[in-house]
């Protein structure tokens, strides 16, 4: 596997215009009905797995999601491919409303807006060779790059580390980590604009992560595609993103560059998220430096959120105000430009160790109780 | 061809208190492609109330090892070789019998999976009672309070009513406490937990591991905790062994394997891993290549395909013999002891920002 790739350069428009915002998501909605009922099946209920977000993503630029699964994060990035309709909002692309946009109108965008998936094993036709996945898309936009396709396929395949003789193979020939470098050139075929990457490292072990992560980047920074990442994993996230925006059932509750995000962070449920990431100390210095906040249970059910802030259940901050009373995405004094916060009673920007450990989990809180005795 | 020069035996038996020991541990599964080599030559002890973190990556052998310390391994198909003493007596050739009286007894087990491991079929407390009864000859209704008590100090909440619902009415971090409440429900000895939060988002994964460490104090078992994620094996194992295709590759005490790693494939593992605090300077650096396969590994050290220090050992002595594990802690890697340090302090660590 080729660790020096050699990358075409940038494209200009992606060179010249960075800053300039390129998608824009206001107040998207997605609810899935829940059916039920005998004989006649009703809709008995709404999943509101997306519930009124704001992103925008800027020209070039990294955007990572992070969130809990159930939070809405997979059902953001296929809204804004427009895999699924949304149930309300808009979504505008490059200053074009798209939200409602027909099959047709869609036809010249789509080419711009990839994606690339979680599973390498389920997203690749077992039926059809490399070069066959990756010259579909090209196929069926009609698009005829100079020297042909198959020389394009070539070029794609040692773009991302694979042997360009290999166009002849099937997924089944390559592992985990080789099919996701597929799914990364079969992206890049159209030379997209926004890439949606849905967990794209999370099925991989260890080793073979950092391999696609540094694929992704190199992609990322020299051809200037801008990056939606979704990811769970708070250190994947922020090694790729330049901005994060934190989900919890269906809200975005903070956003901010990665700075704000990861160090000075305002919302309780992103300095319970920090917390709780198990961190390797290799470098020896002191352990309990790192505030510890244990929450109790799982996430509520999205198909009926708790009223006001939705953190509310599980939050060590929770008053009366934060059931009756949404709270808006709003700057807090103190932040940074375009860091956002959705608390009432924001914590201190700080993730240093507090002087009492928050443990909200009863059994945990029992059994440390006993401990101390 | 592959040379031993040293013998296993090297690994002498721990002393009284370790209370697992497996030695020169062999395990080999026939396929339709061939003879799968899944364990080779592992050796490794446990002792009462500490906890042996094994990492590996998927097809490391870390799985299969401790199924075969349960006896849960197909028979049929699988071969296996060397011994697994539990507390003075030998497992590998035990009667089918005895293993169900040691299983969920003596030894149990959490899987990564809760969902697929309880049955839909009972209530959560009938599952939880039914070892116990089985085991201790306990009547009905004693298993069922036993079962809500247990309930009870994994932190569910209204066990009384909770331990009558089935497990798809209780959500992932629920049902995966509800498998730690069946495992210690007998009081094991062993407690072995394989990838038990993988499946979890991080806030629940943070309350179990914290729930498993203060319940290993309460109980005082021997936990074999298996990963592949090194943040978690930081925090809840004093112990780690490395696992690479099959074998060990380093063993420790936590701070050792991981403030001062000797193997090559552990400072691959460590460099290519993103932490929270790393340099956003540094780019990851990953091990080059793929995970070999069991059905024909590579010959020599298992992992020079992968490595970039085999020049440093010179000849071809990685080509063509396996280097050792010794009891303690050791490294298998031909690089001298001298080596190993100097490249990790002055190569490595730098690196790991």
């Amino acid at each position: 596997m080729k660790e020096d790739l050699v990358l075409p350069t940038p494209r200009e428009a992606a060179a010249g215009a960075s800053g300039e915002p390129l998608l824009v998501a206001e107040g998207l909605t997605k609810h899935f009905p829940v059916k039920g009922g005998f004989p006649v099946r009703r809709t008995v209920g709404q999943v509101q797995a997306v519930d009124g977000i704001d992103l925008t993503v800027h020209v070039g630029e990294s955007f990572g999601l992070v969130g809990e699964s159930g939070c809405g994060k997979s059902t953001t990035g296929r809204l804004i491919t427009r895999l699924l309709e949304p149930t309300g909002g808009t979504i505008s692309y490059r200053g074009r409303d798209i939200t409602r946009a027909s099959r047709r109108q869609l036809a010249p965008i789509r080419s711009e807006i990839q994606m690339i998936f979680q599973d390498p094993y389920s997203s690749l036709n077992p039926r059809q060779t490399v070069g066959k996945i990756i010259s579909g898309p090209m196929e069926i936009n009609g698009i005829d790059p100079a020297g042909g396709r198959e020389k394009r396929v070539r070029e794609l395949l040692e773009i991302v580390g694979l042997n360009p003789e290999h166009f002849n193979r099937f997924p089944h020939e390559f592992s985990g980590g080789q099919r996701q470098r597929i799914g990364v050139a079969r992206a890049l075929a159209l030379e997209p604009k926004l890439i949606v990457a849905d967990e794209p490292v999370s099925a991989l072990d260890v080793s073979i992560q950092a391999q696609v992560v540094n694929l992704l980047q190199k992609v990322q920074e020299e051809l200037g595609i801008a990056f939606l990442f979704i990811a769970h994993d708070l250190a994947v996230v922020r090694h790729f993103s330049q901005r994060v925006a934190v989900m919890y059932l269906g809200k975005v509750i903070e956003v901010g560059d990665r700075d704000s995000i990861y160090t000075r962070p305002r919302h309780p449920y992103t300095h319970a998220l920090l917390s709780a990431v198990p961190e390797v100390n290799v470098t020896g210095g002191d352990e309990s430096g790192r505030e510890r906040i244990r929450l109790a249970g799982d996430v509520p059910s999205p198909i009926n959120p708790p009223s006001g802030c939705r953190f509310r259940t599980r939050c060590w901050k929770a008053q009366d105000k934060c059931a009756a009373e949404e709270p808006p995405l709003v700057r807090l004094s103190g932040n940074r430009d375009g860091h956002l916060t959705a608390c009432h009673f924001p914590e201190e920007p700080t993730i240093e160790a507090r002087e009492q450990d928050i443990v909200l989990d009863p059994a945990l809180a029992a059994l440390e109780e006993t401990d101390e005795d | 061809m592959t040379t031993v020069t040293k013998t296993e035996d090297a690994a002498a038996p721990g002393g009284p208190e370790s209370f697992l020991s497996v030695r020169d541990l062999s395990v080999r599964f026939a396929t339709e492609d061939g003879v799968v080599k899944a364990v080779d030559g592992l050796s490794f002890d446990v002792e009462r109330g500490r906890t042996l973190g094994i990492v590996g990556e998927s097809g490391s052998g870390k799985s299969v090892t401790n199924l075969t310390i349960l006896g849960l391994h197909n028979p049929r198909s699988t071969t296996v070789d060397g011994e697994i003493v539990l507390d003075g007596k030998e497992l590998v050739t035990a009667t089918e019998r005895e293993m169900e009286q040691l299983r969920g007894n003596k030894a149990a087990m959490i899987f990564q999976d809760p969902l697929t491991a309880l049955s839909p079929y009972y209530t959560v407390g009938r599952q939880i009672a039914e070892p116990f009864r089985k085991h201790t000859g306990a009547s009905k209704k004693a298993a069922w309070e036993r079962a809500v008590e247990m309930l009870g100090k994994v932190g569910i909440p209204n066990p009384e009513q909770r331990a009558k619902d089935y497990p798809h009415q209780f959500s992932g971090g629920m049902r995966q406490r509800a498998m730690i409440a069946m495992a210690l429900v007998c009081d094991p000895d062993l407690l072995i937990a394989d990838e038990p939060t993988t499946a979890l988002d991080v806030t629940v994964q943070a309350q179990i591991l914290d729930l498993l460490k203060d319940l290993q104090q309460e109980f005082g078992s021997a936990i074999i905790f298996i990963t592949h994620d090194l943040g978690v094996i930081a925090d809840m194992a004093d112990d780690i062994m490395v696992m690479y295709a099959g074998g060990a590759i380093e063993r420790g005490t936590t701070d050792q394997v991981l403030r001062s790693p000797q193997h090559p494939y552990t400072w691959g593992l460590l460099k290519s891993m993103p932490r929270l605090d790393s340099d956003l300077g540094t780019p990851l650096a990953p091990i080059p290549g793929t995970p070999p396969s069991l059905l024909d590994p590579p010959s020599g050290c298992r992992f020079h395909p992968r490595c970039t220090f085999q020049d440093r050992v010179g000849g071809d002595r990685c080509v063509t013999e396996r280097p050792l594990l010794g009891p303690d802690r050791s490294s298998a890697c031909h690089l001298t002891a001298e080596q190993k340090r100097t490249i990790f302090v002055e190569e490595i660590k730098p690196r790991l920002g």
